[in-house]
């Protein structure tokens, strides 16, 4: 295996070896507490522009299936998306062997197909630390031999959510007589369209800055996506003009960038985490009650929830660090939460947020 | 949220005695409980007879009892104490049984005591397998398809049906008791019948051999929030009992989609069931798709809950005790972090496997194979960032010699198929050697099942080893592969061996240089902490391992020389349990007293003293000369403590020594001196103090001569062995000569140790402490049985019933002597022979023994605590003359796993085969013994008994129990010899049948039919045709489940005992107020 080796924006150096594609790479660098669920991650769109440290140092054991199975509405069957999105991968110790009945092919062959590389063998726990410590940083991958020079951008200014969301409006479950949810494509995970259209319903997948108002639905989703949310701002516009319509009625909900781009329109200021909750095992709290939930996260940004406007109220309150988890308004039947009820990969407890949709429709 | 404030006093069931399937993970999760409970301000009360645990310590519990956790004795306890609430959940299926019993018979409601916690119904719910069964379906969860039945012809019936291979499981049994695999209908009808003995009714269920088991620990409160704190894989797959596993933790073969549809069962049916709590969820997993079916749940705390917390760092009793009082998950903090919260689910960074230790040897004819119900005797847990370097250290942990997964000893399997496919103890060795054989992954995931992805792992340890091997010795080994060995969990042992450091030098010696290399090329192996966040908050406690799976430090050492390592006690086996993980408990709670930093050095998941709580810094990590001496490298302390653990750090404490490590206490030289039979013999002689005669042999016409010398019987064993392995009294030529050719296999490198035996003779330990070679505190304790009964088997009464004052004071005086001149320092043992007034030494520890919680306890005198503050050079004074002098009786008596162990012949000789002991006060001895063998599990018997006398001694000293058996109205069924004797001697008796006799009635058959309520029987030492006609009643007696005793002096003393009183007689009283 190659020399590989991860540097961070402060200096600081890791020394691996090299699995997956032999170029080097430029990215945020994240970590990721998760001890499963490497397929879905690397789709997640969330982690456009971000190289992933993985924590639990053993990746690859069961291998990737099929990432080209489709369902019937022409979304993948095992993956989040159609392709990798995190720039590259960082892990403790990459298995080379893999084992699952439902395995196509290594992690490594499939990051080697996608063009993303990946680093085995360095301290992850440590590295995990830095960022923990120092916060965020950009870092490049460097690979012994590899020659190409990746694009350094700004992670904090490039619209994300532009490059990953859908170029025109998509139908799923189209059937006669179905209620129709029209979604915000800020980089929707295939689990969102899965959860609504298992539910029976109809989804209108629109491009994140579409104005949807002008659309035929019964209700208004909001997806997760990469990013700053401050670089959406045709989109809070969007939701602004839904939710400041007096007579506006319709459900909504939002997950994560939805969250925050609905606090946005709801007046609230957004601020960026120092490292950001991305694992499956972040404790929630339903504020007012006794019911709490663990949740799978990945976001960066968080809402601040003492800057909303009148009428707008915390939903969910993270147990850890106190952070909002969730926004709703006092009378309409909009809500949001921070965190992904529909997992995929981490804990489904909350995915009775999409019956609670459904119900409102 | 406040919790329950009626609640002031509330009762905590034990488990009892360690056994198998029920071991040291109840002392932990017990005390746990009641330091929960202590910290709300709730006055504790506490039943456990188990008088070496932690839980049953001073400042544990309030009140301690030392009774037996039955039903009669639990509500007597309640009627005194009336507390307000029970907890059930922390005392295995011990308590759990009790308490139903109690919830059913409507005496918790008649002194209105509240289960806190998981209700009993739904206790009832997972217990009864038909209600558990109708409970899943209720929320569409899968379970086994099986069949509860209440007799053979239905089981068969059952199987028929279901279509074998099928799996017959008792009902209410701890760890799988009576379960097992049938292929046919005569295999069901065998285990049926065994099964219907300790259960009314049995499951037959279609067997899934082959599918992955995978367990998740579930934590609910009363609010309905869950949490599963951790999910386990199974390396064997299901058919091998879980607890007979190899197990990881997170799991590693399961997809993000199988982990989390499991996870969410669990959570279902958590909810469903109404646990408040913990429970744990076992399920089967299809290995070809995401079908399951649920095994099993476990409404308590378990095996699997102490390993899950002690993977994860989440203290599952505690937490569970705190919401058995009232309080969310949301009102409880992470323990490790301190300002996160306990409402979440654990994240490793690190990969757990835990190993069983089996102590399969030492039980004649037991079979070896592994199966659903469960053999092991303890367990060990490693932690590496590879799969490979945990299965390593692990396969070091359990302590059987080996040197990790590869250049262990050469196994002899003459039939690799077979042992791949039926395992044994040694299955995984079994897969080292087909790599070797040349076998490959898929070759030995057809035989075994286990999932490939496991076998690839160990094959890479295989691949490197052999890469190892080819490297032209130490200096031709590459830096790269070098760190690659030791990230892959390799040892510098192993190293050395593998680049053929053997042959050109003393092995010990090559170890060293390795490491030398090692830390010349700056691979040094790093310190990790574990946060149960993986990191993403920093921990505020040291709970640590190593590894080389990383390049940096979790922690900043000090280098204040304030450090004081403790050295713990590794696996449980028998001969060395949960005593030992008080003593170390005892020696961490001294030193922090002093202000000192305690630091823990120990591996087992059982225990406490792997509690991260229990003192300033927790290396959990093994127990290796190298890996002690990393870990001293970085904690430069003050000193060590070798003395607190049992075998395992007594014998690093020389090679430690010589490395310049400061021992505390006795120097290395005088444990040496101890040790090596040759100078303790010297020693012995030169101050004039007499032993057995004895010699060390290397050849068969040494041997005879010797024999010739001192006159049969001879003990026989290898020396340096742990609690008599392979140790044997021969009574003739046949057997010493049938016994050598078995021994020398055990020890080719060190010579025989041929000993004097003396017969009837009393044995008698001395327990101290010493400061610079002076006694400062002693307790003389004595054997119920005579010499031949392992001192660990035996029953022992503190302080001495019978012995003769001469006798006590040469034992004190012999012990004045041998502690001046070894200048002991810390505590020590001397187990004596005695007989008339003529005193012998057997053995001397300079270290704590088994008995010192036993004596420490009676005598209300921590020896430990006294021992440790000799240790760090405090003043100490003696006790007080008079503390002595008590005026009641504590008697151990030992617990026995023969019904776990199929086959094994359940008789006691020179090798220790007990599990585990119970300690019990009373007035007098009879009172004392009487509690403590119902702590065991004897009975009283109800109406017939048993006797088989042996010889004609032993037969003698029985008589005057079977007088009283008569008198108090039992009839007595005896054996040939036996009955004339009796007859002879005016008892009336009826003459049973020797299975190979003719005639009626027939003893086997008897019990077959439990027409017999208790089996006296006294093995003789010859014929084969006596061993084997014994055999079949001692044998038949434990499979079905009749309560046996072996040695004559015992059970005359246990007949004697119930002859006077009854149980429910005896006086209930707490440990405090005696």
């Amino acid at each position: 295996m190659k020399k590989a080796t991860l540097i961070l924006d402060d200096g600081t150096r890791f020394e691996g070896e090299s699995f997956g594609y032999e170029g080097n790479a430029y990215g945020e660098v994240v970590f990721n507490t998760a001890m499963t669920g490497y397929p879905e991650a690397l789709t997640d769109p969330s982690y456009a522009g971000q190289i992933m440290v993985l924590t639990y140092p053993l990746v690859g054991n069961y291998g990737v299936p099929s990432t080209s199975e489709s369902s019937a509405d022409g979304i993948e069957r095992f993956m989040e998306s159609d392709r990798i999105y995190p720039t590259g991968l960082i892990v403790g110790d990459y298995s080379e062997q893999f084992s699952h009945w439902n395995a196509q092919e290594s992690l490594s062959e499939w990051l080697r197909r996608e063009k993303v590389p990946g680093i085995t063998g360095i301290d992850t726990r440590r590295l995990t630390q830095l960022l923990r410590e120092h916060g965020v940083m950009m870092g490049r991958i460097y690979i012994d031999g590899a020659t190409n020079q990746p694009e350094e951008t700004d992670y904090n200014k490039v619209n994300y959510v532009d490059l990953v969301s859908v170029p025109e409006v998509r139908r799923y479950g189209v059937g006669d007589g179905r209620k129709k949810v029209a979604m915000i494509d800020c980089g929707a995970k295939n689990n969102i369209i899965r959860c609504l259209v298992d539910r029976g319903v109809e989804v209108i997948r629109v491009p994140w800055n579409y104005d949807f108002n002008n659309l035929e639905f019964d209700g208004l989703f909001i997806s997760n996506g990469p990013g700053n949310p401050e670089a959406c701002a045709e989109a809070v516009e969007n939701i602004r003009k839904f939710i400041d319509n007096p007579e506006e009625k319709r459900p909504l909900m939002g997950i994560c960038m939805g969250n925050q781009l609905l606090a946005k329109a709801a007046g609230a200021t957004i601020y960026k985490l120092k490292y950001g909750h991305r694992s499956h095992n972040q404790p929630v709290r339903m504020e007012g009650t006794e019911r709490c939930f663990i949740t799978s996260q990945n976001h960066g940004f968080a809402v601040e929830p003492s800057t909303l406007r009148d009428g707008w109220e915390p939903y969910f309150t993270n147990m850890n660090d106190g952070s909002n988890e969730g926004i709703r308004h006092r009378e309409k039947p909009w809500f949001s939460s921070q965190f992904h009820p529909e997992a995929s990969g981490g804990p489904v407890d909350t995915e009775f947020l999409f019956d609670d949709f459904i119900k409102l429709l | 949220m406040e919790k329950d404030q009626n609640i002031k006093k509330v009762l905590v069931l034990g488990s009892g005695a360690l056994k198998i399937g029920e071991a040291g993970e109840f002392d932990y999760s017990g005390s746990q409980a009641l330091k929960a409970l202590r910290e709300e301000g709730i006055e504790t009360v506490l039943i456990n007879p188990n008088i070496a645990t932690v839980q049953t310590s001073e400042g544990v519990a309030d009140h301690i009892y030392f009774l037996p956790v039955t039903p009669p004795f639990v509500e007597k306890v309640i009627a005194r104490e009336r507390p307000q609430g029970i907890m059930l959940a922390f005392g295995g299926q011990t308590a759990l049984n009790c308490g139903v019993e109690l919830y059913n018979s409507g005496v918790l409601e008649k002194y209105g005591v509240q289960v806190l916690g998981t209700p009993v119904q739904s206790i009832i719910d997972t217990e009864d397998r038909e209600i558990f069964v109708d409970k899943l379906n209720e929320i569409d969860v899968k379970t086994i398809d099986s069949v509860a039945c209440d007799n053979k012809s239905q089981a068969l019936e059952a199987a028929e049906k279901l279509g074998y291979p099928v799996i017959l499981r008792a009902a209410y049994a701890l760890g799988g008791l009576g379960s097992g695999f049938c292929d046919t209908p005569d295999q069901l009808e065998r285990l049926a019948d065994k099964a219907f003995s300790f259960s009314p009714q049995v499951l037959v269920e279609k067997s899934l051999k082959g599918w992955k088991e995978v367990e998740y620990e579930v934590v609910r409160d009363k609010f309905n929030n869950c949490i599963t704190v951790c999910n386990m894989e199974n390396f064997d797959p299901l058919g091998i009992h879980t607890g007979e596993s190899i197990v990881v933790a997170p799991s590693q073969t399961l997809s993000n989609s199988e982990y989390h549809k499991l996870r969410e069962l669990s959570i279902r049916i958590a909810r469903h069931i109404g646990i408040v709590g913990e429970c744990n969820v076992q399920f089967a997993l299809c290995p070809d798709s995401e079908d399951y079916r649920v095994i099993e749940v476990n409404a308590r705390l378990s095996r699997s809950s102490a390993l899950a917390s002690k993977a994860t760092g989440y203290p599952l009793a505690f937490v569970a005790a705190k919401l058995g009082l009232g309080y969310g998950l949301f009102d409880l903090r992470n323990s490790v972090t301190k300002i996160t919260s306990a409402f979440f689910e654990p994240a490793l960074d690190y990969c757990v496997c835990k190993i069983p230790r089996w102590d399969l040897g030492k039980f004649r004819g037991v079979n070896r194979e592994l199966e659903s119900s469960m053999k092991s005797v303890g367990e060990v847990m490693a932690i590496g960032r590879t799969f490979e370097e945990a299965i390593q250290k692990g396969l070091r942990m359990i302590g059987q010699g080996m040197h990790g997964f590869v250049e262990n000893k050469e196994l002899e399997i003459p039939d690799i198929d077979s042992a791949l496919h039926a395992p044994t103890d040694k299955r995984i060795f079994v897969i080292e050697k087909a790599f070797d054989k040349g076998y490959s992954v898929d070759q030995i995931h057809e035989l075994t099942k286990i999932d490939r992805w496991f076998l690839e792992k160990l094959r890479n340890i295989h691949d490197v080893d052999r890469e190892l091997r080819a490297t032209a010795g130490l200096e031709a080994l590459p830096a790269r592969l070098f760190r690659r060995a030791k990230a892959l969990g390799f040892s510098d042992f192993q190293i050395a061996r593998a680049v053929g450091m053997e042959k050109e030098m003393d092995i010990e010696k090559g170890v060293l240089k390795v490491r030398d290399r090692r830390k010349a090329l700056g691979i040094l192996p790093c310190v990790k902490q574990i946060d149960t966040l993986a990191g993403e908050f920093p921990a505020a406690t040291n709970y640590l391992y190593l590894t080389y799976g990383g390049n940096h430090n979790d922690i900043d050492y000090e280098h204040d020389f304030r450090s004081v390592v403790v050295l713990g006690s590794g696996a449980y086996r028998i001969g060395s349990s949960v005593e030992f993980d008080w003593c170390g408990v005892q020696a961490l709670e001294t030193i922090r007293k002093e202000g000192y930093r305690s630091v823990m050095i120990n591996y087992n998941p059982e225990t406490v003293s792997t509690d991260y709580d229990i003192c300033d810094r927790l290396y959990f990590d093994e127990l290796t000369f190298e890996r002690v001496l990393d870990i001293l490298d970085l904690e430069t302390p003050h000193g060590v403590v070798v003395s607190t653990g049992g075998q395992i750090p007594n014998n690093l404490a020389l090679k430690l020594d010589q490395q310049g490590v400061r021992l505390l206490g006795t120097s290395a030289q005088s444990i040496d001196n101890a040790e090596d039979r040759e100078k303790f013999s010297a020693m012995l002689g030169r101050i004039g103090v007499d032993q057995p005669e004895w010699s060390a042999l290397t050849s068969m016409s040494d041997i005879n001569a010797f024999v010739e010398k001192v006159g049969f019987p001879v003990l026989v064993r290898p020396s340096y062995v742990l609690s008599g392995a392979a140790m044997n009294v021969c009574y003739d030529r046949e057997q010493l000569e049938k016994f050598l050719t078995l021994a020398a296999n055990v020890s080719k490198r060190h010579p025989v140790v041929v000993s004097q035996f003396l017969e009837h003779a009393k044995e008698v330990e001395m327990d101290a402490v010493a400061r610079d070679g002076e006694i400062i505190a002693y307790a003389i304790s004595e054997h119920v049985e005579f010499a031949g009964v392992h001192s660990g088997d035996a029953t022992i009464q503190f302080p001495p019933q019978k012995l003769y004052v001469e006798t006590a004071r040469r034992i004190k005086k012999i012990s004045k002597q041998i502690a001046k001149e070894l200048r002991i320092s810390g505590p020590f043992n001397i187990q004596f022979l005695a007989r008339d007034n003529d005193i012998k030494v057997i053995e001397c520890n300079l270290r704590a023994s088994r008995s010192f919680p036993f004596v420490s306890k009676v005598l209300k005198i921590n020896f430990i605590e006294l021992a440790t503050r000799i240790m760090l050079g405090l003043p100490v004074s003696k006790p007080d003359k008079s503390v002595f002098d008590l005026d009641y009786v504590g008697v151990k008596a030992s617990q026995f796993s023969f019904n776990r162990l199929q086959k094994a012949d359940p008789k006691l000789g020179v090798d220790m085969v007990s599990t585990g002991e119970v300690g019990c006060l009373g007035e007098d001895a009879r009172s004392a013994l009487l509690t403590s063998m119902l702590s065991v599990g004897q009975r009283v018997p109800k109406k017939s008994v048993l006797l088989s006398t042996g010889n004609g001694k032993q037969k003698g000293d029985m008589l005057a129990a079977a007088k009283l058996l008569r008198k108090h109205g039992y009839d007595i069924y005896a054996t040939e010899g036996t009955s004339r004797h009796l007859t002879e001697n005016g008892i009336e008796n009826t003459r049973v049948y020797w299975p190979d006799e003719e005639g009626q009635p027939q003893a086997v058959e008897m019990l077959n039919n439990h027409e017999i309520d208790l089996v006296v029987n006294v093995p003789r030492n010859h014929s084969d045709k006596e061993v084997t006609n014994g055999y079949r009643i001692r044998r038949t007696a434990i499979d079905r489940n009749i309560p046996l005793i072996t040695n004559a002096r015992l059970a005359s003393a246990f007949i004697k005992a119930f002859c006077a009183m009854s149980p429910d007689e005896l006086e209930i009283k707490s440990w405090q107020e005696f």
